[in-house]
């Protein structure tokens, strides 16, 4: 059990408010995820075909995609194999374990790429309603809290009453917000945006962009262009293309990571809106197939709700509740 | 990899199977492992997909299947019957109130397209009913959603009610219905906050707009592109507010939909629209069969007729078909008839929609890319206009200077005037075969 010890004493040690707000947050997915687990070594006494393929059903219904639950699967199955663990109970460890290892691979930093010297520019990309103007005036509220001169650019100018929404968050942020009109050119706003905040001195400039559904040509080439722009006004921006993935969204997040990668270089994820009932479970697939790395999750409406993502907490989360109960035994 | 249709997925287990004379009870479990799998890629609930192939192996296990000679077709025949019966029957009626105005309310959760929804059915209501409806604006939470709608309406022509965001929506919904019963509107659609089923305090509060407005449809407006959780979001919005439809969005994507059979086998609420686009006219009847060749990866050739009809200009159709008949096809027809055909979308994509494409040894790697195209475009517009109208002029100094101008060889050249003129020949033979027939049979120009 030296495993969940090893994060567990992590946690109560640094036993910080992003740790509890992450695991209240978590509080649907943790209660159904473990309770299930729990439920199924109750079941099952015996490590048998049976009790992998509901182990499989309970990861398949967090939305973890079937190819990554068949490899976990066969892992375990290697483990109880070469462990000669026949009991289930026995596997509980094993199973935590087999999960922290998918989401530890590549083991890349969650952190924000920022530069110590001059502007950061972050570009903000994914499909229609998963949050990405939310997600920005969250994060210009965090930056800002750390000191940091930011500003945005309503880049959406197709969707109606995007760029009020920006301002809104803007506002509540208490940084400003560089416009054009509703149905102008994203790359322009860019650009203007570019040079706003070079002659501003600004330290960040988060880029908002319209949603667009990855199979829609035209719009993806449009993204493109508006990344080009980036590239061109400022050498070495963007600094980080963050593609924005709703957690109830099924094996299309894949699809979402996979195009916009190609046409943005998507250097990182953030993962909105698990605070409802989804698993999120997503995020295993995701950096199981691509080398993709989650940087944030949203966590709720209010402009604190964003966390930086951290594996260790994601899955001290899912499974603080089988580790409880182990004591208690 | 991850995507492949059912049919193909099939094809390995057929490959076993072949040869041995008969089909077992054993392969049709087999065959059934397949399905389900095609199933959860899709995004189907895991229970749902349970349940169904617990029916589908009934139905395969029992006559149809083994006594079939073609078992494969067999088996996806019967999934995709059964799949189609489930996702029930196309319904986008409206309920309409005895006594005006019918009320309706979008809800769901965040980032659904409730606001979106809301517009396109208001111009649904108008365009395909003749109706007068009213947009309410109850999204008091989400920064700039009243702005959102009023746009919307703004676009639209229609008025919308709102009261700004510092009035609760249940105030909001009564004072819109007293309005639309002085205005004479027979319909008004509340658009309310996106909101996580879970959320007991914001569930309360649509559960008193309802009370207080007595709706005669309440949708749940789903992303089609949602997970495992639609089983959750539908069955909770369901029991606690008693919703009469849903409508599924964003299902011009690429997924595959499995949502729509999830929520349809939980709550068996009629799946009244799907969302195509977000233009304010994309709002279309839910075609179960469609949903279900989708559901299973089967090519959705339907789509693809529907998506070369609406985006190939009729007129110009028409026109070409008339200049096919008296030869006088030019270089210029050829390239607008090209601009066509890239309106419809990347080519791969196109013929992903046709099933079996893939699995065409010529077509697999054949790179139809939209490069060439853009060379093609590029010799040709480096032709005269007189050029372009009797290419029979370009001779052997003409083609080197088109080659130059459009960066391309001398051969690439030659090669497409050759095509061209080949097509020209073939164009005047099946003219001179379509003469009998009846107008209009030539809808699309590329074919």
């Amino acid at each position: 059990m030296s495993f969940l010890k090893r994060l567990k004493d992590k946690f109560t040690t640094q036993s910080n408010s992003a740790s509890e707000k992450f695991k209240t947050g978590l509080e649907k997915t943790r209660t159904s995820f473990s309770t299930r687990v729990n439920d199924l070594v109750k079941r099952y006494r015996k490590v048998d075909e049976e009790f992998f393929e509901e182990l499989e059903e309970i990861l398949i219904s967090a939305d973890v995609g079937v190819h990554t639950v068949m490899e976990l699967i066969d892992k375990l199955k290697d483990v109880a194999r070469t462990r000669n663990i026949q009991n289930t109970e026995d596997l509980k460890s094993a199973i935590s374990e087999t999960l922290a290892g998918m989401l530890h691979k590549g083991e890349q930093d969650g952190r924000l790429n920022l530069q110590t010297e001059g502007m950061s520019v972050i570009l903000f990309v994914g499909v229609n309603g998963v949050g990405k103007t939310t997600t920005i005036g969250k994060l210009a509220h965090q930056l800002k809290q750390e000191g940091k001169s930011v500003l945005l650019a309503a880049g959406d100018t197709f969707r109606a009453g995007a760029i009020e929404q920006l301002e809104v968050w803007g506002q509540r942020a208490g940084v400003d917000v560089i416009k054009h009109q509703e149905g102008s050119d994203p790359a322009a706003v860019i650009y203007d945006s570019l040079k706003a905040a070079k002659s501003r001195n600004a330290d960040v400039l988060l880029c908002d962009t319209a949603g667009r559904l990855q199979n829609k040509v035209n719009l993806m080439n449009e993204l493109e262009k508006v990344k080009r722009v980036i590239e061109r006004e400022v050498p070495g921006a963007p600094h980080e293309v963050l593609l924005v993935v709703d957690a109830t969204t099924g094996q299309n997040a894949m699809n979402q990571a996979k195009t916009f990668s190609q046409s943005t270089n998507v250097t990182g994820l953030v993962l909105t809106k698990l605070d409802g009932t989804a698993k999120g479970g997503i995020v295993l697939g995701i950096r199981n197939e691509l080398d993709i790395p989650v940087k944030f999750v949203g966590l709720g409406e209010k402009i604190d709700d964003l966390q930086p993502f951290d594996a260790d907490q994601f899955v001290y989360g899912l499974f603080s509740g089988l580790e409880d109960e182990e004591k208690a035994e | 990899m991850a995507f492949e249709g059912l049919a193909d997925r099939l094809q390995n287990t057929l490959q076993k199977i072949r040869g041995k004379g008969k089909v077992t009870e054993a392969d049709v479990k087999e065959m059934m492992r397949e399905v389900r799998l095609a199933l959860l890629e899709a995004d189907v609930n895991f229970r749902v997909v349970k349940d169904f192939i617990k029916r589908v192996t009934e139905r395969s296990v029992g006559q149809e299947v083994l006594k079939s000679l073609t078992p494969g077709q067999q088996v996806v025949k019967v999934v995709h019957d059964e799949l189609t019966t489930l996702l029930g029957g196309e319904q986008s009626k409206i309920a309409v109130n005895n006594r005006p105005p019918t009320v309706i309310m979008m809800v769901g959760l965040q980032g659904a397209g409730k606001t979106t929804t809301t517009g396109k059915l208001a111009n649904h209501l108008r365009k395909k009913h003749n109706r007068k409806p009213l947009l309410v604006a109850a999204d008091i939470y989400r920064p700039a959603a009243i702005k959102q709608l009023e746009t919307v309406g703004g676009q639209l022509s229609l008025p919308v009610f709102s009261l700004g965001d510092q009035v609760s929506p249940v105030e909001i919904a009564k004072q819109a219905i007293a309005k639309a019963k002085e205005e004479h509107h027979d319909y008004v659609i509340i658009d309310t906050a996106g909101r996580l089923h879970i959320d007991e305090e914001l569930m309360d509060e649509l559960q008193k707009v309802k009370e207080i407005s007595n709706p005669s449809e309440i949708f749940l407006v789903v992303d089609a592109m949602t997970g495992q959780d639609a089983v959750n979001v539908a069955e909770s919005f369901n029991g606690q507010l008693g919703l009469t439809g849903v409508v599924l969005t964003k299902l011009d994507g690429d997924t595959r939909g499995g949502a729509a059979l999830s929520i349809k086998a939980v709550t068996d609420l009629p799946i009244k629209f799907v969302g195509m686009g977000e233009k304010m006219d994309a709002l279309e009847p839910f075609h179960p069969d469609r949903m279900s060749s989708r559901i299973l990866g089967m090519g959705d050739v339907l789509t693809l007729i529907e998506k070369a009809q609406t985006n190939v200009d009729e007129e110009k159709a028409k026109e070409l078909q008339k200049k096919m008949r008296d030869m006088s096809f030019t270089f210029d027809d050829f390239l607008d008839q090209m601009g066509q055909v890239k309106n419809l979308g990347p080519l791969d994509e196109l013929l992903s929609m046709m099933p079996g494409a893939n699995k065409m040894k010529g077509l697999k790697n054949v790179s139809i890319d939209d490069k060439q195209i853009g060379h093609v475009e590029a010799i040709i517009k480096s032709m005269t206009k007189l050029e372009r109208e009797q290419p029979e002029i370009i001779n052997a100094s003409r083609r080197r200077r088109i080659a130059k101008g459009s960066g391309r060889t001398v051969q690439e050249v030659n090669r497409l005037i050759k095509q061209f003129d080949e097509m020209k020949k073939m164009m005047k033979q099946m003219s001179g075969m379509m003469k009998g027939k009846k107008k209009g049979g030539m809808k699309f120009p590329f074919m």
